[in-house]
């Protein structure tokens, strides 16, 4: 399978949870995800047996929450990062995490197949653009979503999502708005 | 909210870094915040949370326990449904209305000088949130303050040197700015405002008052 039909087939197992509560569903994506989350958290700092118990609450996490995943805003992939992210802050800064509530978007429009896969594929586009850079630009970003970097220092790097990075995130921004306006 | 102009948006560095999770809580609520009123924010903060999702994608996969699937799987059959979130009446943004008990009316003001009032909002303590209530053509008193200090408009308008901010509008100011803030004439302007160090006045009264009043 290439990366981008994974991308939409994780998204399929994503909706089969959300909408059918589907436990064999639960256990494939769990199967994918669940050691990139340890692997994650372990990058962060975490030690093994943090990271082990901070993965069972995302993974935890993704069940619960199914109902907000919208494949038309994000890919499974990133929308476990944010569930990973905020478990991080949760349990290893033990702070809060404010986040943003859902804008009324106006009468909701059956979503195009060709919009979700075009999401989907968007994290796959992205991780062959970081992969790309060069290492000290890739290893810098890696750093600031490890949890690295404060803010002052991702500031001093004035146009961290670089080059490459930032035409990236410019297309899929545009995208984004296009759909969202 | 649905139809106000924003033209003061967020910085990209704020945004990654809020999508990176490397905010103190005070800004985050102010990101989150803004966010909250700004589809084009929204839609940045997609697109930095996307960055996020391709990082984890590519940093390879860990050895997980056994029993690992089981474990979670109890978690999930032991975890009680969500409360419900606290009543929301519109007045405020969602992420805010969290943490002053849920409208405009429940927030606990204290008096400054000239009329301008405020309340301290509790977070972390590796910055500092608050709402300042600055009747119409009243000045913020002069500061300038260490590290960022974020202004987000919620009502009224206010001008400084550097332009006129509106509801939804954001100023992002680094400590270089030594700016005075004034209300617009009219209605009060309230802001939802976040120091990623406690403020310095400028004059001594207002320096005086500082440990008294935590701004």
């Amino acid at each position: 399978m290439t990366a981008e039909t994974e991308e939409a087939e994780w998204a399929r197992l994503m909706l089969r949870i959300r909408d059918d509560r589907d436990a064999d569903a639960f256990a494939a994506l769990f199967r994918e995800f669940a050691p990139r989350v340890k692997a994650f958290l372990m990058r962060s700092g975490s030690t093994a047996t943090v990271a082990e118990e901070c993965t069972q609450d995302v993974m935890a996490t993704l069940w619960q929450k199914a109902g907000l995943f919208d494949p038309t805003r994000a890919s499974v992939t990133t929308w476990v990062f944010t569930i990973a992210r905020n478990r991080r802050i949760d349990t290893i800064r033990r702070a809060r995490r404010p986040e943003p509530e859902d804008l009324a978007w106006g009468p909701e429009a059956e979503p195009e197949p060709a919009e979700i896969l075009e999401r989907q594929q968007e994290t796959d586009r992205l991780g062959r653009a970081i992969a790309q850079l060069p290492p000290n630009q890739r290893a810098l970003i890696e750093r600031a979503y490890f949890g690295d970097l404060s803010h002052s220092e991702i500031a001093a790097e004035t146009g961290l999502p670089l080059g490459t990075i930032k035409s990236r995130i410019r297309l899929a921004l545009d995208r984004l708005r296009h759909q969202m306006t | 909210m649905k139809h106000m102009t924003i033209t003061h948006h967020l910085s990209d560095d704020l945004l990654m870094a809020y999508s990176a999770g490397a905010l103190p809580e005070a800004l985050s609520l102010v990101v989150a915040t803004h966010v909250s009123m700004c589809p084009d924010c929204r839609a940045a903060l997609a697109a930095h949370d996307a960055v996020g999702g391709a990082v984890l994608g590519t940093c390879g996969e860990a050895e997980l326990a056994p029993d690992s699937l089981e474990k979670t799987l109890a978690r999930i059959a032991a975890t009680p449904t969500e409360a419900p979130p606290p009543k929301r009446d519109g007045s405020l943004p969602g992420p805010l209305a969290d943490y002053v008990g849920g409208s405009l009316s429940q927030v606990k003001w204290r008096t400054l000088a000239g009329g301008v009032r405020q309340a301290v909002l509790p977070t972390d303590r590796g910055a500092t949130a608050r709402l300042l209530y600055i009747p119409g053509g009243v000045a913020v008193p002069d500061h300038s303050h260490r590290g960022v200090e974020l202004t987000l408009v919620l009502q009224g308008a206010f001008r400084d040197e550097t332009g006129r901010f509106g509801p939804g509008d954001i100023e992002v100011a680094s400590d270089d700015l030594e700016h005075k803030p004034v209300a617009e004439p009219g209605p009060a302007c309230i802001c939802l405002a976040a120091t990623e160090a406690p403020l310095r006045f400028a004059g001594l009264i207002p320096r005086l008052m500082q440990p008294l009043f935590r701004i």
